[in-house]
């Protein structure tokens, strides 16, 4: 991590709704040009911390900091200063992209002149320069949350808050939104981004993992990984997949079994227990069965972290 | 602020151009509902089914018949000497009024006995019956040589002086009404749906992250629309001055400031069921229950706030268009000065404040 001041610094930041904990005690820091990952299912409270940190939604308990400015007190300013692109769809399809970005500008002050100059700018940014005359509601999803993007990014933000930005759109469509949120990064604007794709956390610099509004890991993913002893994923190919997962389920030291096509995916709770699953797989499909070392991946961790919590809170 | 205030105010113009029903709405559904109640909506009774029974005969009892038709208001639908025909003409709804001319009637008029036309109706109607009643008793005092040569004695009838409508017309009592009444409706209805639309769309979230505050949301919806209902409005009126004869008595000046007052009054009143409203339908509906039926019925504009029952007399208090009809049919029908209505545009003031007051709580609880 840099020396920087962090952009966002969360302390024990909560808020409730009556008797439900939507967030609970999270602490975090997000430093100048990071790539930062909220990943957790739907109602995991990744939204409402968002909201908490735009200033949108009062904190009951805890504090947070963004840019060094208190998001219960100084809301206001907050919002002057951030950028944020909402999980509902933020653009007006009866406006075109042109009119689309004068207003959004207008609506953080920028006019004349100002304005222009940044239309040009987040146009040339989306690669959306073609489409400036089309109205919003004719542009293909791709290009519209591209669009969002850059909308929130006209008053020139150093941070932007993407809320879910990439629902319902293709893994293309996808993809391209990613490097452009890797080349505002490496020109300095910092990115909190909540999601719950892998592959999109799998962008992060670093990624945070909400569970039940707790937050259970944070960290690089290669560091999360880790987090795995060598050899506790295997793969397993053999003839009758469903068969054999009946199986394996009952064998001990088992963690997670997962059918990918023909594939069976097992998280082992102990890589020493790798001998006894090969037996039982060759003892159920025939010796053509084969037992291989794969490296975790983002949603094995996830999965077991939030696996590990529950038995911890059971 | 202003920057962010005119921000809004073009987008929601741009979106206006973009939405062709809203615009048409505004702009052309006055003019046309202006038209075809100004037309439908009269109390003037023309084409009175007449039927004559003539006992007399003479040049004096065809002098009637011809007096009636020559009013304009007559069409003669039956003639004969014998008055029980009248019977089966007023059951069926052939004849709606019957003048009986008495044996003699010739004679008695020459010779000053003062003769009884005798007239007969279809009371059914009571409404109609009076202003039918109203006619025939204009024309019958006609009728006596004294009125036509301005003597003083026998049969002379004391006519009434009636100002500002001499002719009694009701278009001119109903038009200023039927254009408060069009005003109020579609001002409503389009701010209604202003920031209910961003709700349901989801904008609403992203404005919400703005350093938009409430204040410049508000004035931003109302604004555009205050200009379009502002123009809309005075086509009605200009379109009033040319169909129907409403004149326009008052200083202009006033007149537009007092529409202006109750324009803010309804854009405001539609901005505040926004802000209640969840979406566009309930939105829509509210606004247009709480603009047309307490406006149609309790603001004047049909039904006389004097001869209501006290209870609803206070009632009309909460009703905006109320205060406007006063204001507006002293203006145009008077030519009367703030003077008069100044406490009308109070009123009105007093309204618009607490509406958008109201509004502006409720956004800034939800920005």
């Amino acid at each position: 991590m840099s020396a920087a001041a962090p952009v966002v610094l969360a302390e024990g930041l909560s808020r409730t709704f009556g008797a439900f904990v939507a967030v609970d005690r999270v602490s975090f820091a997000v430093s100048p040009g990071e790539i930062f990952g909220f990943l957790g299912s739907n109602g995991a409270g990744k939204t409402t911390t968002i909201r908490m940190l735009c200033g949108l939604l009062a904190p009951t308990g805890g504090s947070a900091t963004v840019l060094g400015l208190d998001v219960g007190r100084q809301a206001a300013e907050i919002k002057r200063r951030i950028g944020y692109m909402s999980q509902r769809f933020s653009l007006y399809s009866d406006l075109t992209v042109e009119e689309n970005l004068r207003f959004w500008g207008g609506a953080y002050g920028l006019f004349g002149t100002a304005v222009a100059a940044r239309i040009e700018w987040a146009l040339a940014t989306a690669a959306i320069e073609a489409q400036r005359r089309t109205l919003v509601r004719e542009l293909p999803g791709g290009f519209r949350q591209r669009l969002a993007l850059v909308a929130a990014l006209l008053h020139r933000p150093p941070i932007v808050f993407l809320d879910e930005p990439t629902g319902g759109v293709d893994p293309e469509a996808r993809r391209r939104f990613w490097d452009l949120i890797d080349e505002l990064a490496a020109a300095g604007t910092t990115a909190f981004v909540t999601t719950h794709y892998m592959d999109e956390a799998e962008r992060c610099h670093r990624v945070a993992l909400m569970h039940a509004g707790r937050l259970l890991a944070l960290d690089s993913v290669p560091a999360l990984k880790r987090t795995f002893p060598a050899g506790s994923v295997v793969e397993v190919s053999c003839r009758r997949p469903a068969a054999a997962m009946v199986a394996i389920e009952r064998l001990a030291g088992i963690e997670e079994v997962a059918l990918f096509g023909e594939r069976l995916r097992v998280v082992l709770a102990r890589p020493s227990a790798a001998g006894d699953l090969a037996e039982l797989v060759r003892e159920v499909d025939g010796d053509g069965a084969a037992v291989a070392p794969v490296d975790p991946s983002l949603e094995d961790v996830f999965i077991h972290v939030i696996a590990r919590a529950e038995g911890r809170a059971a | 602020m202003l920057r962010r205030t005119l921000a809004i105010a073009l987008k929601e113009l741009l979106q206006l151009r973009r939405d062709p029903r809203t615009a048409f709405t505004l702009l052309a559904m006055p003019v046309l509902l202006l038209f075809i109640y100004g037309y439908a909506l009269s109390f003037d009774v023309q084409h009175i089914r007449l039927a004559v029974v003539d006992e007399d005969g003479s040049r004096a009892a065809r002098d009637v018949t011809d007096a009636f038709l020559q009013s304009g208001y007559f069409d003669l639908v039956g003639y004969g000497h014998d008055a029980r025909a009248l019977d089966p003409m007023f059951a069926s709804g052939a004849a709606q009024a019957a003048v009986v001319v008495p044996p003699r009637y010739g004679d008695d008029l020459a010779a000053r006995r003062r003769p009884e036309l005798q007239f007969v109706l279809d009371g059914s109607d009571s409404q109609t019956a009076t202003t039918i009643l109203a006619y025939a008793r204009q024309i019958v005092a006609s009728l006596s040589p004294e009125a036509r040569t301005g003597g003083a004695e026998g049969a002379v009838v004391g006519l009434p002086i009636v100002w500002y409508n001499p002719d009694l017309a009701s278009v001119r009592f109903l038009v200023p009404g039927l254009l408060a009444f069009i005003m109020m409706v579609t001002a409503v209805i389009a701010t209604a749906l202003a920031i209910v639309r961003e709700k349901e769309r989801g904008t609403m979230e992203s404005l919400r992250a703005t350093p938009l505050v409430a204040i410049e949301l508000l004035a931003g919806k109302t604004l555009p629309y205050l200009l379009v209902s502002f123009v809309a409005a005075s086509t009605s009126l200009l379109l009033a001055h040319l169909l129907f004869a409403v004149p326009v008595r008052g200083s202009l000046l006033w007149l537009a400031l007092v529409m202006l007052l109750f324009l803010t009054v309804s854009l405001g009143w539609g901005i505040f069921i926004s802000t209640l409203a969840e979406t566009q339908q309930v939105a829509f509906q509210l606004g247009l229950l709480s603009s047309m039926l307490p406006t149609l019925l309790l603001s004047g504009f049909i039904f006389p706030i004097s001869s209501m029952p006290a209870a609803l007399q206070v009632i009309t208090h909460i009703v905006p268009a109320r205060y406007f009809l006063v204001a507006l049919r002293a203006i145009v029908l008077k030519g009367a000065g703030p003077e008069v209505w100044w406490d009308q545009a109070l009123g009105l003031v007093a309204y618009g404040t607490a509406v958008l007051g109201l509004a502006t709580v409720r956004t800034v609880r939800s920005l």
